[in-house]
């Protein structure tokens, strides 16, 4: 089976969801190799093994102290020494530049954002805000494909992976960009907007950052990630990193309900390929409505507080 | 300082986008363009640092006749001129030849900093950034929230999942920029009337030092195979709220075992 190299997403550790779906996905095609560089490695490599890593290749800590560029330059160094038949990274920001980097660095096409990849590496698209499905396939190089967060479903499939350590000479040009320091924000005890399998967002009709209490709240009694439209984010109801939408993030869960939120396209590019959707909105004639699985239309500040408490019942 | 900023002209987002049937490319005769959204910030932000550390903002587009109106308006902004790499060979070119060729049109601008916007709201690759600055061998400094120059050393924040990464380099630098960074600026009236003397150099591939084998849709490192419209969602439930709107989602999300 071909080897497949998956780039491991992670924070100082702790790996992220979208790395065992990216595991799965590789496996799926050939045969996942796991690829980690930055701290934290012995407090993670039980959780890669079991979600079925083959093989494990480490570089030097070094390299996460640099932007980008450095984890490009090993990935490159793998591709030229291993010959994998894909590289899969996450579709977060920082997973497609170190997918563009390396795609110059080794002649390869590169696809971004991809919902779904099928045999022979084609890859699938969802583009436009959700309205258009498209299939891509590189024709240069070694396919070089991000995969959005939440796309392929996780399967733990226990491995005993092989380790071997990965050297790379960085050139002063990889070493351009020092981080000096990384600041963690302080997210409290909800998921990750892009990797949490529910999301709770705010928009317009919340009409108040205090009133963000109310999303909050209904967020908390599911265990959902907390989310917003830009029209609230705007009105700094909100903090920017939270906005969902077409310049902020995209999001892929099992589950979103749109609160206050009437669905313009820049709201609806951050969340359409949402397994099933549910709005509270008191405008009838919202666009989010077209979108649901579920909608009620009245007032948030009865419906969200009573579905919170609803929720808090069946427990 | 020499500040090149880099404009794409997108469909804009509020009328329909398609792509065509003969060769699956983007469609851009059939929505209006306008400036790339995230573009006006890397805009806004090369003008406020030339008007703090002097020099002179030059836009940088790749694109058809019709993204003249896009250098229009930020030349309207107030950028000091212009430079438009139109070639047919040019269409269809995946993200890395276009990096290619916009290394390339840099080639004759020469420049300090780079700026652009993170990401295009038409193809979301969110990799051009990385690409050039790859190709160019300077600093990354992406996804940046803040911009601090003195002298040659710059500091970005970097916007990151988890919050953000400090990051410190000597230019010259490619940035690209995220949202709220600034608030970029809109036209005046004499703006819009001096841009209309500012000076718009139109470059082909020779001109750039393009080889022609590196671009265009039949030599793409990519292609888009197929395409569909998405099947659309079936109608859902809708209920008007009569005092138990709460408790209806609650049933509706427990019949789907979310609770």
């Amino acid at each position: 089976m071909a080897e497949i190299l998956v780039l491991v997403d992670h924070v100082d550790g702790e790996v992220k969801k979208v790395t065992l779906e990216l595991l799965t996905l590789a496996n799926r095609l050939g045969e996942a190799s796991a690829v980690w560089v930055g701290a934290g490695y012995d407090g993670a490599k039980d959780k890669l093994a079991e979600y079925g890593a083959q093989k494990v290749y480490v570089g030097d800590e070094e390299l996460a102290s640099y932007v980008v560029a450095p984890k490009a330059a090993l990935l490159a160094e793998l591709v030229g020494s291993k010959s994998p038949a894909a590289v899969l990274v996450a579709a977060t920001g920082e997973g497609k530049e170190i997918a563009g980097r390396l795609a110059v660095k080794t002649g390869s096409g590169v696809l971004t954002d991809v919902v779904d990849v099928a045999d022979g590496f084609v890859a699938e698209h969802s583009i436009f805000g959700g309205g258009i499905i498209s299939h891509a396939k590189v024709k240069a190089g070694t396919p070089i494909i991000a995969v959005r967060p939440n796309s392929i479903a996780p399967e733990a499939a226990p491995a005993t992976p092989a380790e071997e350590q990965v050297a790379v000479t960085l050139s002063d040009a990889d070493k351009g960009a020092k981080i000096v320091e990384k600041v963690v924000e302080e997210k409290g005890e909800r998921p990750d907007l892009t990797e949490a399998s529910i999301v709770v967002s705010g928009g317009r009709g919340v009409g108040s950052g205090d009133n963000f209490k109310i999303i909050e709240e209904l967020a908390d009694s599911l265990g959902a990630a907390v989310g917003a439209s830009r029209a609230a984010t705007d009105a700094g109801w909100y903090p920017h990193s939270f906005q969902v939408g077409q310049t902020g993030k995209t999001v892929s869960p099992q589950l979103y309900i749109a609160v206050g939120i009437s669905g313009a396209i820049q709201h609806r590019a951050g969340m359409q390929t949402s397994k099933t959707i549910v709005a509270i909105n008191k405008d009838a004639e919202a666009p989010i409505f077209e979108l649901v699985d579920f909608g009620v239309v009245g007032d948030l500040f009865q419906i969200a507080p009573q579905l919170t408490e609803e929720i808090g019942k069946r427990k | 300082m020499n500040i090149v900023v880099l404009v794409k002209q997108v469909p804009d987002t509020e009328s329909p986008r398609k792509l065509k049937s003969d060769d699956n490319t983007l469609d851009r005769a059939a929505a209006d363009g306008v400036i790339n959204e995230l573009d006006e910030y890397a805009i806004e932000e090369a003008l406020l640092i030339k008007e703090a550390h002097g020099g002179e903002v030059t836009v940088l587009t790749m694109g058809p006749d019709k993204a003249a109106e896009s250098i229009r308006k930020a030349l309207a902004m107030g950028a000091d001129k212009a430079v438009h790499l139109k070639d047919d060979a040019l269409a269809g070119s995946d993200s890395l030849q276009t990096s290619y060729a916009i290394q390339q049109a840099l080639g004759t601008t020469g420049f300090d900093l780079v700026v652009l916007g993170a990401e295009s709201t038409d193809a979301r690759t969110g990799v051009l950034a990385a690409m050039l600055a790859e190709r160019l061998g300077v600093p990354q400094l992406s996804l940046a929230n803040k911009v601090e120059i003195d002298g040659t050393s710059i500091k970005v924040q970097r916007q990151t999942d988890y919050g953000h990464d400090k990051v410190e380099a000597t230019l010259p630098a490619v940035v690209s920029v995220v949202e709220k960074i600034n608030e970029p600026r809109y036209p005046s009236f004499k703006g819009i009337m001096a841009a209309k003397k500012k000076p718009v150099e139109t470059l082909d591939i020779a001109a750039a030092g393009i080889d022609a084998a590196q671009v265009g849709l039949a030599n793409a490192a990519t292609e888009v195979v197929d395409f569909a419209e998405a099947p659309p969602r079936a109608q859902g439930q809708i209920v008007t709220d009569e005092g138990d709107g709460g408790a209806k989602v609650a049933e509706f999300l427990a019949s789907k075992k979310f609770v």
